[in-house]
Parts: C-alpha cells; sequence; structure tokens
C-alpha cells in the first residue's frame, strides 16, 4: 500500500503539532470531540479536544459513549453529523435582492467566504462520502458554487478504521475500513507495547509537505505492520453486511415489493436517517423579505424526502404515503443514484441505523426486500415448469 | 446564469384566459440568459415571493414569453405583474423536444390545457421548416372553450402557415362552441401519419400524457418516438436539490422531456 | 383504442361484410337531428364524412354538447340494448353522409347466428367501454387548475 508515498510514525505530539501547524496555515481544522455524551464534530484549537479514550458502543436506534481504557482516540464510530455539515452547510444565504424605487431590481449573489478547512479525523466512509458529494453537486453539467469553493483546498486527514461499531457496513459497500485515496495524509493509530502512535502516509502533494514539517520517526517495519493487521482485523469485524447481491438490481426489481408495508409500519418519517446520511444532499429553497418589503433573499437549507412537501404538485404530495417516501430513500440511496451520478449513494457508515429513533436497519430491510424477491423468484419458476397440474391447488 | 437570477422587465403582458396570462420578457442590461430551445424552461422569480419553472412558450431574438397560469403564490404574482415590471430569470435548463431529431417524418403534437405553452416554440419551428418534416398535426384538447389558448394564432397557422392538420377538443361545450367535444385522444382518428414514421409530442396533464401515449403505441408509433413532458417539484433546476426525482431521472436535468419508452415504467408505479 | 372502435378494426371481415350487406348510404344536412332523447332506437349509423354530436335537452339553453363523433365512428348503441330508447340526442353539425342501418333487422341477424351476434356484441361493447374511459378522463376535470382528479 506504501509504495512510493511518503510514510512516517507521528506521537501524540505530532498530532498536536499536526493540528498547529494547520492553524498557522489559516485552516479551521475539525475533527471529532466529546460533547453532550457524543463524538462531534467541532472546529478544534488543539490535538488535546480530541476524543483521547473515549470509544462508542452502537445498535440500531442506540449509542453511547463508553471509556476506552488504552487511551486511543479514532476508537469511536461515526457519530451523528458527517462532514457534510461543513463542506454543504444546514442553511446558506445564496443572494439577495434588492427593488429600487423605481421598481428596477437587482440581485447580487451573497454568500459567506468560504473558510479553508482541514477536517482531522475522516474515516474512510465519510472520505467516500465526501467524494460522493463531490460528483452530485460538482460534477455534473451545473456546479454549487458554494459547495465547490468549500472543497477545493479543503484538507482532509482520514483515520483509518481500526475499531468498527456494530452498525458499520462499509466492507458491503467497498468504502473501507482502509483509505486508499481521496485524502492528503492519512492515519492509522496502533497501540501496543511498543506505544501509542499513528502510522502516517501523505496522499497528496500538500501533505507530504506538511507531513515533512512535523516531528515525526521514520516508518518502522513494525509500526506498518501493526497498522496494515489492525485495519485487516478490522474488515472481519464488521458488525453489518449488505447481501452480496446487486443492490442496484433488488432496488430496481423491488418496487413493489410488500416489505415496503412492514417496514412503513415502524418508520415515523421523521426523516432523522436522511440528516445523519453524509452523502444526503436533498435541500430547498426558502425566499424571505424584511419588513420594507424591498429587501428578498434567497436561503438553502437541508431538506428531506421524508418531509410531505417535498414533492408537492399542484393539489398535493406526489408521494404521500410513508410507504412511498421509505422507498424513494432505500432505491435513491441503494440504486437510482447509479442512474443520477454513477454510483451508489451509500457507503456503509451505519449512522442512519443508529440514529433512527425507532430502529430500522437498512441491512435489514435490504435482506428482506432480497428475501422476498428470492422468493418471488422461485415462486414463478415453479409456476412455469408446473403447468395445468399444480393450477389444482390453490383452488381448493 | 444558473445559480443567481438575472433581472428581465415586462415588456408586454397577454392574457390568454381568464386565469393565465403570457409574460413578454426582455433583459434590463447587456447581460442575457443563453437562447433556449424549445422544450427548455427557465426558473422564474416573482421579487420576494418565489422561483417556479416555467417552460419558454416563444423565443424570439430580444425577448423570452413565458405563459403563466395562476394556480399558487409564486404564479399568482407573476400573473399581476404590469408591463415595466422586474422578474428574476435563470436558465435555460433541461432537454428540449429535439425536433431535428425528426427530420422526415410526420410531426404529430398533442396538447392539453396549459401545455400547449410549451409545445408552441416547437410548432412555430417546424412550421417554418416545413420542407423538412412530411406532415404536422396539431391536436388541442381544453377545458372549455373560454380555456383555448393562443386560439387566434392556432387558426392563423392553419390558415396561412401551412399547419396541415389541427384540431381542438373541449372536454366542456358551450354556447357558441360548434367545434369537438371529448377527450383529446379521440382527435388521433382524424390527424394525418403514418405510425412507422412519425414523431409524436405530448404535453399536458399526465394523465392525458399516459392516455394519449398509450394510445399511439397501440396505434403502432414506437415508444421512443413519443416524446413526453413532465413535471414534478423543482427548486433548484441544476440537478443538485433532489426534489425533482422521478426514480432515477433528475426531471431538472434528464427531462422535462423524455421518451415514453423511459417515461412508461416510471409512470406506472404510482408514487415513486 | 379509438382505432379498435372504428367499424374496420373492430369487426371481423366476413362478420363486416355480412353487416355492410344491411347498410343504406344516405346523408343529412347540417343540422338534421337524427335522434332524440326517449325515442325509439330503432336505427343506427356509422359516420363516412362530417361530424355528428351526442347532446343533452336542457331547458333554457342551447342544448350542450357531450361528445362529437366522426368518420368511422359509430352513432347510437342503444339501439342494440333493451328497452332500445335512446338515451341523448344526435345532430349533423356538418353535412353528412352516413351508412344507415335498420336496428330490427341487425338485432334479427344478430339473434339467428350467434357467432355474427357475439362479434357485433364486442364491437359495440368496446365502443362504449372506450367512451366511459373517455368519459372517465374528461370526468377529472384534468384542465383544471388543480387538476388530475384532487
Amino acid at each position: 500500500m506504501a509504495g512510493s508515498t511518503v510514510t512516517a510514525v507521528l506521537d501524540r505530539n505530532g498530532l498536536d503539532a499536526l493540528v498547529e501547524e494547520l492553524t498557522a496555515q489559516g485552516r479551521t481544522v475539525v475533527g471529532p470531540t466529546v460533547r453532550d455524551g457524543a463524538v462531534v464534530l467541532a472546529e478544534l484549537a488543539s490535538a488535546d479536544q480530541l476524543p483521547w479514550g473515549w470509544r462508542t458502543r452502537v445498535e440500531a436506534g442506540r449509542y453511547r459513549l463508553v471509556p476506552r481504557d488504552n487511551g486511543a482516540v479514532f476508537a469511536h464510530t461515526a457519530g451523528p453529523q458527517s462532514w457534510k455539515a461543513f463542506l454543504h452547510p444546514q442553511r446558506e444565504k445564496l443572494w439577495s435582492a434588492d427593488r429600487g424605487p423605481d421598481g428596477s431590481l437587482s440581485i447580487v449573489e451573497e454568500r459567506a467566504d468560504p473558510a479553508s478547512y482541514a477536517f482531522l479525523g475522516v474515516r474512510p466512509c465519510d472520505l467516500r462520502a465526501i467524494a460522493v458529494q463531490d460528483r452530485v453537486l460538482t460534477g455534473g453539467r451545473f456546479e454549487n458554487s458554494g459547495y465547490a469553493a468549500r472543497r477545493t483546498g479543503a484538507f482532509l486527514i482520514a483515520a483509518e478504521c481500526t475499531e468498527p461499531g456494530a452498525t458499520c457496513f462499509c466492507v458491503s459497500m467497498d468504502s473501507g475500513p482502509a483509505a486508499d485515496t481521496g485524502f492528503d495524509l492519512a492515519l492509522t493509530e496502533v497501540v501496543d507495547d511498543a506505544g501509542h502512535r499513528f502510522f502516517a502516509r501523505a496522499g497528496s502533494a500538500a501533505g507530504t509537505k506538511v507531513l515533512s514539517g512535523l516531528p515525526h520517526r521514520p516508518p518502522d517495519p513494525g509500526t506498518e505492520a501493526a497498522a496494515h493487521d489492525a485495519v485487516e482485523a478490522a474488515r472481519d469485524r464488521m458488525g453489518r453486511a449488505m447481501p452480496p447481491v446487486s443492490l442496484r438490481d433488488l432496488m430496481g426489481e423491488s418496487l413493489e415489493a410488500s416489505r415496503w408495508d412492514d417496514v412503513a409500519a415502524r418508520c415515523l418519517t421523521c426523516g432523522n436517517c436522511t440528516m445523519v446520511c453524509p452523502t444526503c444532499f436533498c435541500t430547498t429553497t426558502e425566499d424571505v423579505t424584511d419588513l420594507t418589503g424591498d429587501h428578498a433573499e434567497r436561503w438553502q437549507r437541508w431538506d428531506s424526502c421524508f418531509d410531505l412537501d417535498f414533492s408537492h404538485l399542484h393539489g398535493g404530495p406526489v408521494r404521500a404515503t410513508p410507504r412511498s417516501r421509505y422507498r424513494q430513500w432505500l432505491t435513491h440511496k441503494l440504486s437510482t443514484w447509479y442512474e443520477q451520478f454513477g454510483s451508489s449513494g451509500c457507503v456503509g457508515c451505519g449512522r442512519c441505523i443508529t440514529w433512527c429513533p425507532v430502529g430500522i436497519d437498512i441491512t435489514e430491510e435490504a435482506a428482506a426486500l432480497h428475501d422476498e424477491l428470492a422468493a418471488r423468484l422461485r415462486q414463478d419458476e415453479q409456476n412455469d415448469e408446473g403447468g395445468g397440474d399444480d393450477r389444482k391447488e390453490p383452488e381448493r | 446564469m444558473t445559480d443567481v437570477p438575472l433581472p428581465y422587465r415586462v415588456i408586454r403582458v397577454n392574457r390568454e384566459t381568464a386565469d393565465t396570462v403570457t409574460l413578454v420578457l426582455a433583459p434590463t442590461g447587456p447581460a442575457t440568459l443563453a437562447p433556449f430551445a424549445p422544450g427548455q424552461f427557465a426558473m422564474v422569480y416573482a421579487f420576494g415571493v418565489g422561483e417556479i419553472p416555467v417552460s419558454v412558450s416563444r423565443i424570439d431574438r430580444h425577448a423570452l414569453r413565458h405563459t403563466i397560469r395562476s394556480v399558487g403564490a409564486v404564479s399568482a404574482a407573476l400573473c399581476a405583474l404590469r408591463p415595466g415590471s422586474r422578474v428574476g430569470l435563470r436558465g435555460p435548463f433541461g432537454t428540449g423536444w429535439e425536433l431535428g431529431r425528426a427530420a422526415g417524418q410526420d410531426l404529430l403534437v398533442v396538447a392539453g390545457g396549459i401545455g400547449l405553452a410549451p409545445l408552441r416554440p416547437l410548432v412555430l419551428d417546424a412550421l417554418a421548416a416545413r420542407h423538412r418534416y412530411g406532415r404536422l398535426n396539431l391536436l388541442v384538447g381544453a377545458r372549455s372553450p373560454g380555456d383555448l389558448l393562443y386560439a387566434q394564432q392556432l387558426r392563423f397557422w392553419t390558415a396561412h402557415r401551412g399547419l396541415r392538420h389541427c384540431a381542438v377538443t373541449v372536454d366542456r361545450s358551450a354556447d357558441g362552441w360548434w367545434g369537438h367535444v371529448g377527450l383529446v385522444t379521440t382527435l388521433l382518428n382524424h390527424a394525418e401519419f403514418a405510425p412507422d414514421s412519425t414523431t409524436a409530442y405530448l404535453c399536458g396533464p399526465e394523465v392525458m400524457i399516459r392516455a394519449t401515449a398509450r394510445d399511439l403505441v397501440h396505434r403502432g408509433l414506437s415508444a421512443q418516438h413519443i416524446r413526453v413532458s413532465l413535471e414534478r417539484n423543482m427548486r433548484c433546476a441544476t440537478g443538485h436539490c433532489g426534489h425533482c426525482q422521478l426514480g432515477g431521472v433528475l426531471l431538472c436535468r434528464d427531462g422535462p422531456v423524455i421518451g415514453w419508452d423511459r417515461a412508461d415504467p416510471l409512470l406506472s408505479v404510482r408514487e415513486l | 383504442m379509438t382505432s379498435t372502435t372504428t367499424l374496420a378494426a373492430a369487426l371481423p371481415a366476413e362478420h363486416r361484410a355480412r353487416l355492410m350487406r344491411q347498410a343504406r348510404e344516405v346523408s343529412f344536412p347540417a343540422g338534421t337531428r337524427l335522434f332524440e332523447e326517449g325515442r325509439r332506437a330503432d336505427r343506427f349509423w356509422i359516420v363516412r364524412t362530417g361530424t355528428v354530436v351526442l347532446d343533452v335537452h336542457v331547458p333554457g339553453r342551447r342544448a350542450p354538447v357531450v361528445e362529437s363523433l366522426g368518420h368511422g365512428e359509430l352513432v347510437g348503441w342503444s339501439w342494440h340494448f333493451t328497452p332500445y330508447v335512446w338515451q341523448l340526442g344526435a345532430e349533423a353539425t356538418s353535412p353528412v353522409r352516413a351508412w344507415e342501418f335498420d336496428a330490427a333487422e341487425v338485432r334479427d341477424l344478430c339473434a339467428a347466428d350467434a357467432e355474427f351476434g357475439r362479434a357485433v356484441a364486442t364491437w359495440v361493447g368496446r365502443v362504449v367501454a372506450h367512451r366511459l374511459h373517455a368519459t372517465r378522463i374528461r370526468l377529472l376535470d384534468l384542465y383544471a387548475p388543480y387538476g388530475s382528479g384532487s
């Protein structure tokens, strides 16, 4: 994996220096930190604010912080936020318009000056999620200029996964636990008898430059092997897995499945899954005016396909039932995303499972749809072979 | 301009029916939107109220026309504008009718209600290059005689511009109406086209599009040669907001005009 | 759909030929009333050229037209069902040339030959089904501001 890439070994001081160096470059350093009983993403003033000695215990609809006795800093799994909160913020002013006394209209773009971000501790699944949003928001005919401005030049420091959680399934989505591309620096945490340290790899020229300026040790085979083994071991410890089939085809064949009724009976259509999902990108617009009525603004804010208004058309919503809205979310994420943006929209981070208030599990739903489709195909096959003899049975 | 609306001035307001007007719009300064193709749409901003997608209903060198029906807050605000008022415009967005692909074929244009508006620039282009196409049929369905759009123009095109076959039908008759009464599909019997060499263009309510497209397939048109214009909620028009999804289709980007071969399976699934 | 309700497409050739042997060529000037609501349905027509409209008598106004029929289309189906009474009125709104059939003769033929009778019944049934479908869609008031049945 290392090849000709520049590698080094950092200790805790190296991490401190990393935050200092990026801050000195004028960057806003964002990383995981403990707040309100969760590991959240926030601006960091120093590496001390990282979640040293904390890990998370997650299940469907459940998230708890628990102490980690070995003092590891990257032992937590995905928290309630993702990096989209910074690259594709929840609320953003797009432009403002003023009407002059003569009725004239002037409209000016009014986006906030983009911060120069450095993201510290980006999980491989989230690294993939950023790449997915890059394609959605900047890869088409039109570019979302606000996203592009924040994303361009953002410095990404990946943290490879060595302690996957019970809701993780990045292996199924081929997005982890190792970080292969899309980062400036990648860190792999190693805690063993030889000490607490980080195997660091540079993934870009900017990353190489930063790494060489940090206090570091040359890479030793022991640390590199330990880092590699820890990530490989994580690969076998995924808490969840998707059915090993083409999810794209599965969803395409399942639009009329009865499983949608089952999940709709549990789904509250609260939209939590869309808020925590690192790739969900949907937004709506709000037009506001001030009291004079001569100044108006256009704001963009996150929207959710679970919201009734999302599909509103003339008289009412196109997707009026919870069944259709859950189906929209799942089939978009796993299937129609390919048609729209050339990849899956799911990266296997498990957030939607953890943060669903009723514990709906995307992997369980996919498995149930797969079972239903398999049963249907078996039935069709029997009917084809059966001919006239079988037909008598159901009539009795 | 795709993110930020460009101010345009209303230079004329044509009242079409009791609830529908056509705004004739020109840029307020030297900046202008890129040229529109028939079937494409603009996001039209009513100051302080909001923005809606509206197809172009006529494209002149200096002016754009949008025919708008008052059905919601934004469209009502736009319909209330007077000459001199300003709007914001973004665009052009979406796919067009792509008339050029039908060279040498008979053309069958079927419009329902306000659906005639996005089809008008297509008809004008076809009339302007009549020699490139076979027979041009225009079938129009309206709610009532008073709700018919562009009535004078329809007569003018037939009398003076070589529109081969133009038929209008209404759902509800009224005193003084001597024309056809019935669903727009019943006009197909009298249209002049060779099913194996015809391209059809449909725009109107989704139910009318489904009924017409299925009738045409039954008559032998291939689904790829039936182009339909569809409608879903739209916010950004640039493919970033997710609202206009219809299965794998992003209507603002891949539509609003798509082939019936693609639309049929999508419209067959309820609440997709 | 409409195409299959025109006579040429709806009846097999042998039955069509048999039916057409009963046809008389007729023509009406514009304004001719073909039949009136409540009268005996003793004839029916297939339009060759021109337009026939179906209307309903409403006191105090011109009879509103509910449907227009043109080339190849069947005018009248009440002759096929007891009590053989017209449900609507019909008027030629242009000069009309048509094939006219005597209802009793055709009914007799249908009674005498079950296969022919079934073919005619299927044809008339298709016409009625198609008009019902079209009417149901019109019932939605699709082009109203919040059309499509909402």
